[in-house]
């Protein structure tokens, strides 16, 4: 199915497994191959260890067995900055000002404070908060301190970015924006994203592959395409193609709930 | 818009006033009451004085009374850094090691639970007495140091726990810019109540050592006037150690608004 060797992937899981302390298998055994620069959704219904996946391509959290991969590129000397991840929640400091908030990566990586501090006003620009790094997440709606929380995934200048339900917390509207920003991002800077959802609409908005995923322990049960005119916009997401190929994300995610109310 | 705007604010203006204001007025009615009481039944002031009689023996004995009071004022600041820096210390040395945790805090315990007037009469023995009054004031104020301060570290939010853990921040670095910050508005509230019960354990310490000891703090003051009957000047000292005690909570509650009043919640204005 892999058209391309190993030196083009940018993430690889083979046969990873995670099972609690309990016995109680959370996921896999899961293979999955991440293209570099791709953007592909996780979706999946809730518990069945999407984020879990996740946290261990992070090395949040190590795999009960399996191999994973992640390809790094030599300039990263730094630990843990060839990942940015993004969490459900912002994941704030409350303490702190936004532009601080933003530089912790770094500041936690040695980098000189004027560098950091630069390099964070940049990543605050290209999430469109420029003007706000001297507040504090207090003071920002919920959509802005998501952003703040993708400027600090960014500002390490990541080749992976890893994102666990960023919007599931917020309001429809501000979710459209995000997702066109998001996407914009994406085709500016050619990150590999791995995106973790539970929306068919914004998996098959966002995404080139969406990878269905069962109910626990979570498994691949179907690994879908999406193909059309890039860049997408709000004309994609109004279009029959889109309604089509929610149908057949939808349709490939049936299984795993009916499965569930069985239980 | 500005009618409506004045119309809204007026009422919590006055109500901001009344909480001032009607304090006041029953202090004022209390001492009005006592004086009229003691004025009227003639009453003796070795048995009651009247609020004159003390606010007089207050300014007469002044130079004995402040002597007194900045000796119990320098023996609490005494035991409340000691308790500051110890309770933070040990506090920070449980978090780093379970087994410590697991070793002492039982006696953490103990030592908080152990009324410390029972523990004054020993500590005078063999201790020098100043050194045991600090002592005293140390073991009262401690322990809510300590105990906020742990739960404090133990707060620290899971997510951003992990955010540190990706970006491998070290151990100190997780300290100083994740733990500490967010254990701060803990580490406030425990100093908070430590700074009044250090004026506790110094004045328990002094009761304790009484006259016979050397010592001139407030408390040995109130001992002292009690056995020479001279009642109105044991109620001029209490009046300064209760000064001295909302002074203390007032100083420490500012300190703590001002350092969280940027970011927690506890220091934002109600609107918010």
């Amino acid at each position: 199915m892999l058209e391309s060797g190993l030196t083009h992937l940018a993430v690889s899981l083979r046969g990873v497994t995670k099972a609690y302390d309990n016995g109680v298998m959370a996921l896999g055994p899961l293979d999955l191959a991440v293209r570099k620069g791709e953007f592909i959704s996780l979706l999946g219904p809730s518990g069945c260890g999407k984020s879990t996946a996740l946290r261990i391509v992070a090395e949040l959290s190590p795999p009960s067995s399996g191999i994973v991969r992640v390809a790094r590129h030599e300039g990263v000397a730094l630990p843990g900055h060839g990942i940015g991840f993004v969490f459900q929640e912002p994941t704030l400091m409350p303490w702190a000002s936004v532009r601080e908030n933003v530089r912790l990566p770094l500041k936690l990586g040695g980098v000189a404070k004027a560098e950091g501090r630069a390099r964070a006003d940049a990543a605050l620009a290209s999430v469109g908060l420029a003007d706000f790094a001297e507040a504090f997440p207090r003071e920002l709606s919920g959509g802005m301190k998501m952003r703040v929380s993708l400027a600090r995934a960014l500002v390490t200048d990541p080749d992976i970015l890893l994102m666990d339900e960023p919007f599931a917390a917020l309001d429809e509207i501000t979710r459209f924006r995000l997702n066109n920003d998001l996407l914009a991002l994406w085709r500016a800077l050619g990150k590999t994203v791995i995106f973790v959802t539970h929306s068919v609409f914004e998996s098959v908005y966002l995404s080139q592959r969406v990878v269905v995923m069962t109910a626990r322990p979570g498994r691949i049960q179907a690994d879908l395409r999406i193909e059309t005119v890039e860049p997408r916009g709000e004309a994609f997401r109004t279009s029959a193609a889109y309604s089509d190929y929610c149908r057949r994300v939808s349709a490939a995610l049936a299984p795993s709930y009916s499965e569930q109310s069985t239980l | 818009m500005n009618a409506q705007g004045s119309a809204v604010a007026k009422p919590s203006g006055a109500q901001r006033a009344m909480r001032l204001v009607l304090p006041i007025i029953v202090f004022a009615a209390g001492l009005l009451a006592w004086e009229l009481v003691v004025r009227l039944k003639d009453i003796p002031p070795y048995v009651l004085p009247a609020p004159s009689v003390i606010v007089m023996t207050l300014i007469k004995d002044w130079p004995v009374l402040s002597q007194s009071l900045a000796t119990t004022l320098l023996t609490t600041l005494e035991g409340f850094v000691a308790a500051s820096i110890g309770g933070i210390a040990l506090a920070l040395l449980f978090n780093q090691s379970k087994w410590v945790e697991y070793s002492l805090f039982p006696y953490a315990i103990v030592l908080q639970v152990t009324p410390v007037i029972a523990i004054a009469p020993l500590l005078l023995i063999y201790l020098e007495q100043q050194t045991a009054v600090v002592v005293c004031a140390f073991i009262v104020a401690f322990f809510p140091v300590l105990s906020n301060t742990t739960l404090g570290l133990n707060s620290v939010d899971r997510n951003l726990a992990g955010l540190f853990q990706l970006y491998g921040a070290s151990k100190p670095q997780t300290l100083r810019f994740l733990k500490l910050p967010a254990a701060l508005p803990y580490i406030l509230g425990g100093l908070r109540i430590a700074g009044g019960l250090s004026l506790i354990g110094a004045v328990v310490a002094e009761i304790a050592a009484g006259t016979a000891g050397a010592g001139s703090g407030l408390a040995y003051r109130i001992a002292e006037s009690g056995y020479r009957l001279n009642i109105p000047r044991m109620f001029a000292a209490l009046l300064l150690l209760s000064l001295a005690g909302i002074v203390i909570y007032g100083v420490l509650a500012v300190v703590s608004h001002l350092v969280l009043r940027r970011w927690h919640e506890s220091a934002l204005g109600k609107e918010n």
